[in-house]
């Protein structure tokens, strides 16, 4: 059990190839720290970098108090769950799992103990014999899993561990995980390119882009106060409406509406960002009204998202499933000013 | 091509035009499965006529020799017998005997090809995933040296045991170790090559997953690389226990002397007596095809296919 601590860590291939860029997280002991961004945006090679597979260009990478930059990655304590599950095709499923343990030369009583307790717990005491080849590839997930748990480390890394998986079983997984990480009490770091699981999954969210790091912080901060547009944009299905507006005396005006923002702001032009479901058919402020033309009606039972134009702008927005809206209705709609956000056009920093 | 009348079963759903497609293509597949069939059988009939030939007569009494050719014993088989084996072996282990001849081509054979594939595994083992500036040069400059021909380097390596042995006080040449050496040198570059083939075929997580698990090189390399490459180290086996095993230049030369010969050089020299010593070459060589066919067959069970399923996704 430790926390993980990531010190201006640079990884540079070549000179002018710089992966990740002073990348400074603290993880701390027990937590649940999801890392996020799109694909190539440094997240797994921070990964990498912790478990040793990839050296250290710069800074320091400590577990608890111990900096690891120079420790090879069989004495680091740490396991990891592959994308690919990485198992030994020609081992059975308990070889799979005693594997790491007698490695470590650990006494075959103590090896059988830990091997038969982790895979009951994981629903795989019937497969101990089979070859991965003879097993789905939510029993090969698992058994990846059990060869992580049956070591017990002082850090569990998963490296996108359910991409493989189909959207049911990716679900129950998600669920299993967290109830296993909170039955270890190890510390978790979850590498994924999937803004569902970061925010269903972790403790606390680092988002990655392009090699920097551009927010840490719970879901529910994240997501109600993102630090740039990026973030805001990556984070939230469908995704956050970005419009170019002009500020002057605390209002926005954007092409098709305008709004009072709750917050005092210098006179400028920017981007106002609001999410889908603070554009719906009740309407709070008939100033903020807007009216949508509307391209694309998409149902989904317990919600139906509208895309269309609002003015000049492409808007998305959330209403009640019962209204009948057909594509080249125009629909008056409402904006919840609560949850406005404004971002610098230069920066793309939030300003709000 | 056949062609599907449209009238062959009434009441068959034939009108409609997917199952007339799929029938016609059916109908299309035999004919040329059968060609393909005949095709094969001929041209093992051919590989096979030879040595089926070699077999029988190695199987007549050398007086029958003389007298007609070994197809006759197709309809006569009670002319076979095993008198050549017999009296072959009869001889015992004198020196550049048959049984000695093969001794000494077994004590070249196996370690050389022993050393080959160890070798190999280990050094495509570090040039595939080991982790040391300049790994793709020395790859690329051992695959050059597949071009390089055996006869080429005769001379000098004769000349080079003879330094070493001025040097150490042991000359390989004319000595069984000698031989072996040799062939190891001029096996490495092939065995390499294909085992850095097979091992750049295994995944790197794999490996990755076994670093962290705790293990090291030489671990990984056991208990991960080398079950792994197996069908490949087979198969290296097969090659290189073949061509050394038939190796005739080499072993003449550097143990043309000795008082062993290997079991090629014992062939070769009854050649050159022109005495008719058919049946000790027919008889000969037929002991020199059934050692490497044991090796082979024991070792094919190894060519698995499919040895990394389920290893990722």
């Amino acid at each position: 059990m430790a926390s993980v601590t990531f010190d201006h860590v640079v990884k540079r291939y070549t000179s002018d190839l710089t992966v990740v860029k002073d990348f400074n997280v603290e993880v701390a002991d027990k937590e649940f720290m999801v890392l996020v961004g799109p694909s190539g945006c440094g997240k797994s090679t921070a990964l990498r970098m912790l478990a040793g597979l990839e050296s250290i260009s710069e800074g320091q990478i400590r577990i608890g108090d111990r900096v690891i930059n120079n420790i090879a990655a069989k004495d680091r304590d740490i396991a990891m769950v592959f994308q690919s599950y990485a198992l030994y095709p020609h081992m059975s499923v308990y070889d799979n799992m005693a594997f790491p343990l007698q490695m470590q030369h650990m006494k075959k009583a103590e090896i059988d103990k830990r091997v038969k307790s982790a895979s009951s717990s994981l629903g795989l005491g019937n497969f101990l014999d089979r070859k991965p080849r003879a097993l789905s590839g939510g029993q090969r997930q698992r058994v990846a899993l059990g060869r992580a748990i049956v070591r017990n480390p002082q850090v569990f890394l998963l490296d996108e561990p359910l991409s493989n998986l189909d959207a049911k079983l990716r679900a129950q997984t998600r669920i299993e995980l967290q109830k296993l990480h909170r039955d270890l009490g190890t510390t978790f770091i979850y590498v994924t390119h999937d803004q569902v699981e970061a925010m269903t999954m972790g403790d606390r969210i680092a988002i990655m882009n392009a090699g920097i790091l551009q927010q840490v912080g719970t879901p529910g901060d994240i997501y109600d106060h993102p630090a740039n547009i990026f973030v805001a944009g990556f984070v939230g299905t469908p995704t956050m409406n970005f419009v170019a507006a002009t500020v002057q005396d605390g209002v926005a005006t954007a092409s098709g509406f305008h709004v009072k923002l709750p917050k005092a702001l210098p006179a400028a032009k920017g981007i106002l960002g609001f999410r889908p479901e603070a554009v719906t058919d009740r309407i709070p402020d008939p100033d903020s009204a807007m009216e949508m033309k509307v391209d694309v009606v998409e149902r989904l039972g317990s919600d139906q998202f509208l895309y269309g134009k609002v003015g000049g702008d492409s808007v998305t927005a959330r209403v009640d499933p019962r209204i009948k809206v057909e594509p080249g209705d125009s629909i008056k709609l409402g904006l919840d000013t609560r949850t406005l956000h404004f971002f610098d056009s230069e920066t793309e920093l939030a300003l709000l | 091509m056949s062609v599907v009348s449209p009238a062959t079963k009434p009441g068959s759903p034939a009108t409609k035009p997917v199952n007339l497609e799929r029938r016609s293509l059916l109908s299309a597949i035999r004919p040329s499965r059968a060609i393909l069939n005949i095709v094969l059988v001929v041209s093992a009939v051919f590989w096979l006529v030879p040595t089926i030939g070699l077999a029988i007569i190695s199987l007549r009494p050398e007086s029958l020799f003389q007298q007609s050719g070994w197809w006759t014993a197709l309809t006569a088989p009670s002319q076979l017998t095993l008198s050549n084996y017999q009296t072959l072996f009869a001889q015992g282990l004198v020196a550049r005997g048959v049984l000695d001849s093969l001794i000494t081509s077994l004590e070249i054979t196996v370690p050389a090809t022993l050393l080959v594939t160890i070798i190999s595994s280990l050094t495509a083992y570090s040039l595939v995933f080991g982790r040391w500036p300049g790994r793709s040069v020395v790859f690329l400059v051992i695959v050059g040296l597949l071009v390089v021909p055996i006869q080429v380097a005769l001379i000098p390596v004769v000349q080079e045991y003879r330094v070493f042995g001025d040097l150490s006080g042991f000359n390989p040449f004319g000595t069984i170790p000698g031989v072996v050496i040799f062939h190891v040198a001029f096996g490495l570059p092939f065995g390499i090559f294909l085992m850095y083939n097979f091992y750049s075929g295994i995944p790197k997580e794999m490996l990755e997953a076994g670093r962290i698990d705790g293990a090291g090189e030489w671990q990984l390399f056991r208990r991960v690389a080398l079950p792994l490459g197996l069908p490949a180290a087979a198969s290296l086996m097969i090659f290189q226990f073949i061509w050394v095993w038939n190796d005739l230049l080499v072993a003449l030369i550097f143990l043309g002397n000795n008082k062993h010969a290997t079991l090629t050089i014992f062939l070769f020299e009854q050649t050159r007596t022109l005495a008719a010593n058919y049946w000790i070459i027919s008889t000969g060589a037929m002991i020199s095809i059934f050692i490497p066919l044991i090796v082979f067959f024991s070792f094919q069970r190894y060519f698995v296919r499919g040895v990394l399923a389920g290893a990722v996704k």
